[in-house]
């Protein structure tokens, strides 16, 4: 019992570390799709911007340089998704997957260059990494489960984490209650609208754009200089994608996405931690199952629960301007 | 996606290759290395570092390729042979099908695979008793424990893994007979060898249950399980490479497979002419096996636990001490 009570506390902490990039993606994936951009390259700019940061904090040895410098690279790459689909109409899709290859060649090349690690970059001292705010002492075991509950689950995390779930309500807010998320809303179902009513839809859009690239940035920070204390290619590992599926499953929604984000992240930390483990009743489960569990279980919800998401109306349509 | 990057790493090696081949006669040794990469500073690195002191005691060049997916291996080994490039040597048991298959289309090519047994007559193969390194790791990780409990990342769950894991286990037991050892894999196909975030929440994971001394015999997933002992102030202990000087003060110490001096010896005698097929299996008598002790990890591993191991690995290279090897029948106990 105790030491299943162990293993549950530590999945759910597990839950929030593992969940924190996918929550920065879906946020970020967010903004953009509701202003109409369509986001494939959340993955690229999140590898690009975890190799930044590795990098930076390795030559100037400050996090908070290596976060900036990530989220300003990120941004630029935003840019140039919307250089080239909101300004020149390209097919937004093309342009999220170009910047996804870009990123993936582009990382490993200049880490092999500069650093001739086979593309990894210099593992980074203390200093230069985000680590853990509140620093926890182990509670016994003897102690309340809420005092549990909250040093073993809510604490000992870094700044990033806390930042990624403060950020869902602000997104929340941003999108349903502030002026900007209601222009930014029109923009994806009716730019025309907004452009009667004399308000750019290029910009509101190269807005949502850049806010989707910073995010992304902080997203790569956490992976690389957070989580890891340093980049390997491909670090990424798909999770770009992992974030986009739970935004689409969370119907473009910030708190149903945040929903989703945490059930993929859990999956994976029961994942982890059911191996070898004897259940009760069922004796040891093999490895190759367990580790089939959150695909099985997402195509469950998926078909079973989740219904039907639609999405912003004008997704994926560059806008012309009637002349 | 994957297959533009495949084509692209192909291109690279080849181009790679091409400027290490120059104009020469003498057959230059190919190394193809495992899905963990060149410098996963384990497994893969020790083979690099291998070749590379051929490359520096002969003057000789070497080509090399890392396998980024499945697909390519075969074609790896192909176009290498094909290049006149000899012998070939394979890292990691993953090679074996493909070396099989391209080593009877070519039979006048020499053909080395590490960690794996292939009987054709131009193949020599290298294997290792890991079973042996694992039980002294684990013997010195239950004495350096304070909690009894100590944990084992494996990397892809295979039957060479678990010969690792099963190794550790008893030489847990020899030392405490009521030694917990926790164990994960992290994962079933060839990206388990590098995924240090995953390494690092197994970690984490075991930390959660008590563990505070973990081996990670997992490529360069295993960087991120001493990442994760270093930021938890708990202990690890590497393998393949020394890897003691990663993080001095928590890595307790290396479980060493002299990968690289096997590599180094088949480049080595082919050039010389010396190159012979068949089945070769190093442990710790031969010195293919040990355990690693430096000026990174002399201040954790005090003397009387140094002196202990000692009479363990004597005990074992003496026949006193029997490990059980996983892989003779597929089961942790004999």
């Amino acid at each position: 019992m105790e030491e299943m009570l162990t293993i549950g506390l530590s999945a759910l902490a597990a839950t929030l570390r593992v969940a924190t990039p996918l929550v920065f993606c879906a946020m970020a994936g967010l903004v953009s799709e509701r202003a109409g951009v369509i986001d494939i390259g959340l993955e690229g700019k999140m590898l690009a911007a975890a190799f930044t940061s590795a990098s930076v904090a390795a030559v100037s040895g400050s996090a908070l340089i290596a976060l900036l410098a990530a989220m300003a690279l990120a941004t630029l790459l935003g840019l140039l998704h919307g250089f080239a689909c909101i300004t020149h109409r390209g097919d937004q899709v093309v342009s999220g997957v170009a910047i996804n290859i870009i990123a993936a060649g582009l990382t490993a090349v200049l880490g092999i260059h500069w650093f001739g690690r086979g593309g990894q970059t210099p593992d980074l001292p203390v200093e230069a990494r985000f680590m853990p705010v509140l620093p926890v002492s182990a509670t016994d075991a003897g102690a309340a489960l809420p005092l549990r509950f909250l040093a073993e689950v809510l604490g000992g995390h870094n700044l990033l984490v806390y930042l990624a779930f403060l950020l869902v309500p602000l997104v929340w807010w941003l999108i349903g209650s502030s002026r900007f998320g209601l222009r930014l809303r029109a923009v994806g179902e009716n730019p025309e609208v907004v452009d009667t009513a004399g308000i750019s839809v290029e910009w509101l859009r190269y807005r949502a754009v850049m806010i989707c690239g910073a995010l992304c940035g902080m997203a790569g920070t956490y992976l690389a200089i957070a989580q890891n204390a340093a980049f390997t290619p491909n670090m990424t590992a798909g999770q770009g994608f992992i974030a986009l599926a739970a935004m689409i499953f969370g119907k473009w929604r910030a708190f149903p996405a945040l929903a989703a984000c945490l059930l993929f992240g859990f999956l994976d930390a029961v994942a982890i931690r059911l191996q070898g483990v004897e259940i009760a009743g069922i004796g040891q489960v093999p490895v190759q199952l367990i580790q089939a569990l959150p695909y099985i279980l997402t195509v469950i919800l998926l078909a079973g629960f989740i219904g039907r998401a639609v999405a912003p109306k004008a997704i994926g349509q560059p806008y012309l301007k009637e002349r | 996606m994957r297959t533009f990057f495949g084509a692209a790493s192909v291109a690279a090696a080849v181009l790679i290759g091409a400027i290490g081949a120059g104009a020469q006669t003498a057959p230059q040794p190919a190394v193809v290395y495992d899905a963990g990469g060149k410098f996963d500073k384990s497994f893969n690195e020790a083979a690099y570092n291998g070749i590379e002191r051929f490359r520096k005691e002969t003057g000789g060049t070497y080509l090399e390729f890392e396998v980024n997916n499945d697909a390519q291996r075969e074609q790896a080994f192909r176009r290498m042979a094909q290049r006149g490039a000899s012998p070939i040597i394979g890292i990691g048991f993953a090679q074996a099908p493909a070396i099989r298959k391209v080593a009877a289309e070519f039979p006048k090519v020499s053909f080395t695979i590490i960690d794996s047994v292939i009987d054709l007559p131009n193949v020599q193969s290298v294997v290792f008793k890991e079973h042996e390194g694992s039980f002294l790791v684990g013997a010195l990780a239950v004495m350096a424990s304070k909690t009894g409990k100590v944990g084992f990342v494996g990397g892809m769950d295979v039957p060479l893994i678990r010969r690792f894991q099963c190794g550790y286990e008893q030489g847990a037991k020899h030392v405490d007979a009521k030694a917990e050892v926790i164990a994960n894999m992290t994962g079933t196909t060839p990206a388990a060898w590098n995924d240090p975030t995953r390494g690092a929440e197994l970690a984490k994971g075991q930390f959660a249950r008590g563990v505070d001394v973990v081996f990670a015999a997992a490529g360069g997933t295993g960087l991120g399980v001493y990442q994760a002992a270093k930021d938890g102030k708990r202990l690890a202990i590497g393998v393949d490479s020394n890897q003691n000087h990663l993080h001095p003060g928590t890595m307790l110490t290396s479980m060493l497979k002299r990968v690289d001096t096997a590599v180094y010896a088949a480049a080595r005698t082919a050039r010389e002419g010396k190159w012979v097929p068949g089945t070769t299996s190093l442990g710790l008598a031969e010195g293919g096996i040990d355990w690693a002790l430096d000026e990174h990890n002399a201040r954790i591993v005090s003397a009387q636990m140094k002196e202990r191991l000692e009479k363990i690995k004597a005990d074992i290279i003496a026949g006193r001490i029997k490990v059980h090897d996983y892989m003779s029948n597929s089961a942790c106990r004999s």
